[in-house]
């Protein structure tokens, strides 16, 4: 073990005077570039700066106070109380509905991705490369072109206005599905898995028992992006469902705002605001929380 | 278990079934790749076909039933100035938003990769915070942000003592969406830049170090070719995405009902033909053109992209 990690070392110190090694390898910190990454920053940053002030307006001064700064009076845990409780806590359950279809299609999607992949990188068999094809065809195939389809078709089968008209496309994710092919692909040795076929394992079991195990890193990743892309989707909600009981948060709130145009405009900005604040938190908790792992799979998927 | 790791290789080795990392020649395989394509063809392969059968068809007037019309649908598509317009406007889009999206995310993520920079990791993470924003939330967000009711907008011409900054005027609106979709996207970019600029191996920066390149040599040298492939697939996404716009300009055109038509880009005109017009016939072709445009154009910068040094 020591030698293994004195080895580099030593290597490295051979390369040369010192001083040729440390500028360009460990070059000094730069202010000019971190004063220029600091503007990109402040351009990232004051939207949701923005967000967080508006929801501890009321509505008045929302109007009345400058966007970038606390408004006359502190109303953050009124907002708070007035979205979880307008319309007879209507947000509850759209926040009900989102977690639904977050855990149902994104860990579904996660789960016959992961297998998928797997498949794709573990075994050779026939037909393999027609799956290929097929997948990166249908990649380039906008997304939204195939709604106003499929839309019709779920429809027909009267599935439009219940929970599986958002929850069967959430299941596929051709995205995820390339990233735990390329991860499966490295992080499962095939000696591995023939030593557990020798030891009589079937299939299934080592891919449960051994191989799921190997591929966490990119599970977590691709279940993330999964996660993301479900949280965040409007438009498939938009035409599948028309009762607000099941719309998810992203629709629920657009409803919310159009409140505030047209005929018997009732505007709730202050409750927009709020819930768009509370829809936001969940997401970069986990992101936050999560960092390591998603980064290194999203490493690993870049390799290709 | 031990044992069988060490004795394996040595019988398994001539096994024609191995490739690569090495691969079993096995039909199980679709055990686990079947699940998937199930539900596959269910989302992707049946719409699509469907779409391919609405757009031969017309409805009749006065419900008459729909009849076979051949390409009919096609060429009425290719002659709509209606679809023209929204496609010049997310083609005018696509060329002026996604250069300048993907080259701040090549320099942010030049940047935090240098280590040059304070902070690095924090940077990092706060640039990619904004791709946890749903994107109904970042809309929201900006055009209340653009709007002269309250909002940063009306602020700043309060300030200037003028009415000069209108973000949702028909003048400003499409550079007000680039302006989201901007903010919503460089992070993710730059993440998927900086992870292949992770991959390269230590030792090309020392061997560029020892042939004396500095530091605009290097990033020409060593760090650009590393990126060409991740600079590919996110240059498709993109493309995708923009020919998709669709969510930043159908939720801001509750704030500006008369800037934003409602064939202000393709997927607005498809969208619209089927849920307000009913013409599910025609919505479905025009859907498909825009969906056979975009697959064209994405196998073209994967083509040129694969072959060409950057």
């Amino acid at each position: 073990m020591s030698t293994t990690i004195r080895t580099p070392r030593v290597a490295s110190t051979t390369l040369g005077a010192e001083k040729t090694r440390t500028s360009p390898l460990r070059p000094k910190r730069s202010p000019l570039l971190t004063g220029v990454m600091v503007l990109y920053l402040i351009y990232t940053l004051v939207p949701l700066v923005w967000l967080l002030l508006s929801a501890t307006k009321t509505q008045d001064d929302l109007l009345s106070t400058p966007g970038l700064w606390f408004g006359k009076s502190f109303a953050f845990f009124t907002n708070i109380k007035d979205t979880l409780t307008y319309n007879d806590g209507i947000f509850l359950r759209w926040l009900g509905n989102t977690v639904l279809y977050v855990v149902v299609g994104a860990g579904g999607a996660t789960l016959l991705a992961t297998a998928a992949g797997y498949g794709l990188a573990k075994y050779k068999f026939a037909g393999r490369r027609a799956v290929f094809a097929i997948l990166l065809g249908a990649v380039a195939v906008p997304g939204t072109a195939l709604a106003v389809p499929t839309f019709l078709m779920f429809s027909n089968l009267g599935l439009t206005n219940t929970v599986w008209a958002i929850i069967i496309p959430s299941l596929v994710s051709p995205f995820g599905l390339y990233l735990m092919w390329v991860y499966a692909t490295d992080a499962v040795p095939v000696e591995l898995l023939e030593a557990a076929r020798i030891d009589g394992a079937g299939e299934i079991r080592t891919f449960f028992t051994v191989a799921l195990r190997l591929l966490a890193p990119g599970i977590v990743t691709t279940l993330l992006f999964a996660v993301v892309s479900t949280w965040n989707n409007y438009f498939l909600p938009l035409i599948m469902l028309s009762k607000p009981n099941l719309y998810p948060l992203t629709v629920g709130l657009t409803q919310w705002s159009n409140q505030a145009t047209g005929v018997g405009a009732r505007p709730i900005y202050n409750l927009v605001i709020t819930g768009s604040l509370l829809t936001i938190v969940p997401l970069v908790i986990a992101f936050l929380l999560l960092q390591r792992f998603w980064q290194s799979g999203l490493s690993a998927g870049s390799v290709k | 278990m031990t044992e069988s790791v060490v004795q394996q290789p040595v019988t398994r080795t001539g096994a024609p079934g191995r490739r690569r990392r090495g691969t079993f020649r096995d039909s199980k395989g679709w055990l686990f790749v079947g699940p998937f394509l199930a539900v596959f063809a269910v989302t992707f392969l049946a719409p699509i076909g469907y779409a391919i059968y609405l757009s031969l068809y017309r409805d009749q007037a006065f419900f008459g039933g729909s009849v076979f019309v051949g390409l009919d649908n096609y060429t009425e598509t290719l002659q709509d100035p209606k679809f023209w317009e929204a496609f010049g406007r997310v083609g005018v889009f696509l060329v002026v938003q996604v250069p300048v999206m993907l080259a701040l995310a090549l320099l942010a993520a030049l940047a935090i990769d240098s280590a040059r920079l304070h902070a690095a990791g924090f940077f990092r993470i706060v640039i990619f915070l904004p791709y946890a924003v749903p994107g109904v939330v970042a809309v929201l967000m900006w055009g209340y942000i653009y709007g002269d009711n309250f909002g940063l907008a009306a602020n700043l011409n309060d300030l200037l003592g003028t009415t000069a900054i209108q973000p949702l005027s028909s003048t400003w609106m499409l550079p007000s969406i680039a302006n989201i979709v901007t903010w919503e996207f460089v992070g993710y970019n730059m993440l998927i830049f900086y992870s292949a600029l992770r991959t390269v191996p230590g030792e090309l920066y020392e061997a560029a170090a020892i042939d004396g390149a500095g530091t605009w040599r290097t990033i020409r040298a060593v760090k650009l070719p590393a990126l060409r492939g991740a600079i590919v697939i996110a240059t498709i996404f993109s493309i995708i995405g923009s020919f998709q716009l669709f969510n930043e300009p159908n939720i801001l055109r509750t704030l500006a009902p008369n800037v934003i038509t409602t064939y202000y880009t393709p997927n607005m005109y498809a969208y619209n033909l089927s849920f307000a017009g009913q013409q599910f016939n025609y919505s479905a072709t025009v859907a498909i053109v825009m969906g056979f445009i975009t697959a064209i154009i994405a196998y073209v910068v994967q083509l040129r992209g694969s072959r060409e040094a950057l």
